[in-house]
């Protein structure tokens, strides 16, 4: 028999025995279990108000709470001159980002070094670039968190790698929670699931030193969302 | 109404005086106290210490002996909660389950009893001092007393409650642990004793005379005047 | 008393008398207490929230063997390797097959609290690889040869000052006291190796069985890293990560962080699904997971205790825990410390040996009241202690409690034994606190109580 055989022979004999239904040694009572506990979920977790503009006012008040930059823009063009500026204040020199119909219309106005990872790229190119640019799946205004995968925003180390990450979004990416997002995820890659797929909620973090919070541990130090 | 009386081991030995109260206060809310002579102990040390069998050959006879009261009264958040949570648990598959679960229906610690069956809160106390409430971890988890000593304590006259940051931490004497894991038992109840100090009170109450044993302890070897006393005896006073 | 158990007891004694360790943890630990209490209040439904995230968890462990074979069903269909180890031993000798076979010269680590308890950086330093952890905490540990002291706070016990010596002795950096300086110093370092790493090695909160997929929860990026750079992925989890379908992960993960540091969110939760796909211009070239059994099919035929199996390893009872909170983490002695470790270790290592984590608690039930999964905790502790006593009672300890069943049931014998302890209170203080006081044990540190000299029965008789 092979080991995977013999686990899950240890299983099945395990399970032989019933165990006492979950959580009724507290006193607060069962819910009547449902098909799928977790459905209600929504219900439960933080409120995230009814529509897009309790969405908006909720994803850009936690992402002051994370630090991160999160700037609602009207116009393709208005978005170009946020990044435009973003790279005068910043000093970029080199950037780097995939294809996607925002970022193939506003990159090249950044005039500097562009470096494509979603062809074949060396690693070494990628650390020497001071920002990474992506496009994403979804916004979600719950956690102020932003949903990227390796096969819509450039790869895996996109997103992560650079000091500043530049997410460029659209209004109606914009979900109210996790819930929501999953969904998304499920009707969008169903059967054929991209690799990778991430939630970025802030800045990267550490308190790992007396519990004090130092941003760009390891990922980005800075994170910008430029919304249209 | 009969109330049948559970004095566990300590209070008999050690702190009569709480047990008195008690009667004093049952009393003149006009109700008869009984108090049977042959239960000691609700069997929680060997219980603990994981000793089943002869938890059980004691619990057999508390079962015995309150199978017929009414209404059980005890004075002890932990030794309530033996009973009324654990004595199901200890008497599973045995002959006397279905007897376990009524006398675990019935027994109230007093503090809970008097707020949520008699529905009494005034008892008519004056008790001029600033003091702090300690949960004793039994009667706060396992029984849910939180609000019921200080709902009585609210009505006591001229009483001040402070409310101490580490009330609802354990305190560290859990029983045979204090004795097992000392020098753990003792930092526990450095923390707690600090936490009371901090308060200015004169006095920390509780509705668990162990917890209130081990914190003394400490609080008299320390040389501190912070004095300890159960919430009965500060009920009882007029 | 086992090794373990009198080691235990030395190092607590050691411990609880170091006032600045205990005043640094409570203080850790008072900060996340705060943020903990706000975030929780924050949902609408906490209680609900807990409860379905219990049932959750009951469905994933009480139909294990389905879920973990669609698990590997599903990775497989995407190319992963998927391997089983029953032991820790088998688990060490997959990874270090493959890191072989790879001709490995430098490993990434990422947190994996399964990689502590399969001794795994030893077995690969011993074999000549050279091993490097990414996560900050860990990283420190790593460089002072130390365990992590919390499951999820690696180097809680250590201050500014004595990371910065540490950097400066271990990385020839400048001595700094500002955090952020010493986060840059280890994030330059590390950066270099995830570039250069062959092997990228991860552990796993969650795995889901609906979609084949690892989910893992971090602040820094450094498992981001680990698994984007490196052209071969490992990760290794315990077979009781499952959860049943992808949106459960939108309850669990804020359960996740609320419960184990009081952030809404944390700051990268990351599905892996595979290796590399068809159109990824990057991402590892293999992907392995190893699924680890290592004695947890035990606890799981414990059904009384196999709720413990639904553990999200989120820290919050170590961080709850007044025992844990005086002794600290490396007192425990085994990978899980706190109650969740007082629960697993006698079934994971051996009850005989580890029976006395399940006694050094007052079974205050803090635990049990801050799981966000609901695992009886506390009471477990009293099962295990019913357990080891069944199995290997003490003939003093049963003995003594035989006796005192014998004196609590007859009242004659209980009227003597309280006079007979009068009688004997003021010689018990001549030797009190010596060597032959039999209450020294009370006595060291505390005052002992008067028997009062008319009890409560007596009084009950002369008024009856």
């Amino acid at each position: 028999m092979s080991e995977k055989e013999n686990i899950l022979a240890r299983i099945r004999e395990a399970l032989k025995i019933q165990a006492p239904p979950p959580g009724l040694h507290a006193d607060i009572p069962a819910h009547p279990a449902s098909a799928h506990p977790a459905d209600s979920a929504r219900q439960w977790l933080p409120p995230v108000g009814n529509d897009f503009n309790d969405w908006v006012a909720l994803f850009a008040k936690n992402a002051a709470e994370l630090k991160a930059d999160f700037q609602l823009l009207n116009s393709a063009s208005e978005m170009r001159q946020a990044l435009v500026r973003l790279r005068a204040a910043e000093g970029w020199k080199r950037a780097a980002c995939h294809s996607g119909p925002l970022t193939d219309a506003i990159c090249p106005m950044l005039d500097i070094p562009l470096l494509r990872t979603d062809r074949p790229y060396d690693i070494h190119a990628l650390e020497a670039c001071d920002v990474g640019i992506s496009e994403c799946d979804a916004l979600v205004a719950q956690t102020g968190s932003v949903l990227v995968t390796s096969r819509s925003a450039g790869g895996r180390a996109l997103s992560v790698l650079p000091p500043h990450h530049v997410v460029l979004a659209q209004r109606e990416q914009l979900l109210p929670d996790l819930s929501a997002a999953y969904d998304l995820v499920k009707k969008k890659y169903a059967d054929n699931y991209p690799s990778m797929i991430s939630f970025i909620t802030g800045p990267s973090r550490t308190g790992d030193i007396e519990r004090i919070l130092v941003l760009g541990a390891h990922g980005p130090k800075k994170l910008t969302v430029l919304c249209l | 109404m009969t109330i049948t009386l559970f004095i566990p081991c300590f209070v008999d030995a050690l702190f009569p005086r709480a047990g008195i109260s008690v009667v004093q206060i049952l009393e003149r809310l006009g109700h008869k106290v009984v108090c049977p002579e042959e239960i000691a102990c609700c069997g929680q040390p060997a219980f603990n210490s994981g000793y089943w069998d002869e938890s059980r050959a004691v619990a057999v006879n508390v079962l015995a002996r309150l199978k017929d009261a009414e209404t059980v009264v005890i004075v002890s958040g932990s030794c309530g909660a033996m009973v009324k949570k654990f004595y199901p648990q200890l008497f599973a598959n045995t002959p006397q389950a279905e007897l376990a679960k009524q006398v675990s229906a019935r027994i109230w610690e007093f503090s809970d009893f008097l707020v949520t069956q008699l529905g009494v809160t005034d008892l008519g106390a004056r008790f001029p001092a600033k003091v702090t409430f300690h949960d004793g971890c039994h009667g706060l988890r396992e029984l849910g007393i939180k609000k019921q000593p200080r709902a009585l304590l609210a009505k006591v006259r001229d009483l001040q409650l402070v409310e101490m940051s580490e009330a609802e931490t354990c305190c560290g004497f859990g029983g045979t642990f204090a004795a097992k894991f000392p020098a753990i038992s003792t930092a526990m109840g450095e923390v707690k004793c600090a936490s009371a100090i901090e308060t200015g009170a004169d006095y920390i109450v509780s509705n668990d005379l162990s917890c209130l044993m081990h914190q003394q302890g400490l609080l008299n070897r320390q040389g501190s005047k912070l004095k300890t006393i159960h919430l009965a005896e500060v009920l009882a006073q007029q | 008393m086992s090794t373990f158990a009198s080691q235990f007891t030395k190092q607590a004694q050691r411990m609880t008398r170091d006032l600045r360790h205990r005043r640094l943890i409570r203080t850790a630990l008072r900060n996340y207490e705060v943020v903990r209490d706000q975030r929780r209040a924050a949902f609408q439904d906490w209680p609900a929230a807990r409860q379905a995230a219990a049932e959750t968890k009951w469905e994933a462990i009480n139909h294990l063997d389905r879920h973990l074979v669609e698990f590997a069903d599903q990775l497989a269909a995407r190319g992963t390797k998927v391997h089983w180890a029953s032991t820790g031993t088998q688990a060490r000798d997959i990874i270090l097959g493959i890191v072989r076979e790879k001709k490995a010269r430098s490993i990434i680590k990422s947190k994996a609290m399964t990689s502590e308890e399969i001794h795994l950086n030893e077995a690969l330093e011993q074999a000549g690889f050279e091993v490097v952890e990414s996560d900050l905490g860990e990283f420190i540990v790593q460089l002072r040869h130390e365990p992590p002291y919390h499951i999820v706070f690696p180097a809680m016990h250590l201050t500014r000052g004595e990371i910065s010596e540490l950097f400066a002795r271990e990385l020839k950096s400048a001595p700094t006291n500002e955090p952020e300086e010493l986060t840059m110093i280890a994030r330059r370092v590390l950066r270099k190796k995830y570039i250069t790493a062959d092997i990228g090695i991860t552990g796993a909160n969650f795995a889901v069985a609906e979609t084949g997929m690892i989910s893992i929860t971090e602040n820094e990026g450094n498992a981001r890293l680990t698994a984007a750079l490196p052209k071969v992925m490992i990760s290794l989890l315990g077979i009781e990560k499952i959860l049943p379908r992808l949106e459960d992960l939108a309850l669990f993960l804020p359960m996740l962080a609320v419960s184990g540091t009081g952030q809404p969110l944390t700051c990268y939760n990351t599905l892996y699904g595979g290796p590399r796909q068809p159109g990824e211009a990057d991402g590892p070239e293999e992907f392995h997971v190893v699924l680890l059994d290592n004695r947890r099919t035990e606890l799981l035929a414990d059904a009384e205790q196999r709720d413990a199996l639904h553990c999200i390893r989120c820290g919050a009872c170590l961080n709850v825990c007044p025992i844990f909170r005086n002794v600290g983490g490396y007192t425990y002695g085994t990978t899980y410390s706190g109650p969740i470790g007082s629960v697993i270790t006698p079934h994971l290592r051996g009850l005989q040996d580890w029976k006395h984590l399940s006694a050094a608690s007052s079974l205050c039930g803090a635990c049990t009241e801050t799981c966000p999964v609901k695992i009886d905790l506390h009471h477990h502790l009293l099962q295990n202690r019913r357990n080891a006593a069944r199995q290997k009672p003490s003939f003093f300890e049963r003995l003594a409690h035989r006796a005192f069943a014998v004196i609590a049931n007859r009242p004659a014998l209980w009227s003597i034994g309280k006079k007979l302890g009068r009688l004997a209170q003021p010689l018990q203080r001549l030797i009190q606190g010596t060597v032959l006081d039999p209450a020294r044990a009370w006595t060291k540190t505390r005052d002992l109580p008067p028997l009062a000299k008319e009890s409560f029965k007596d009084w009950w008789r002369k008024r009856s």
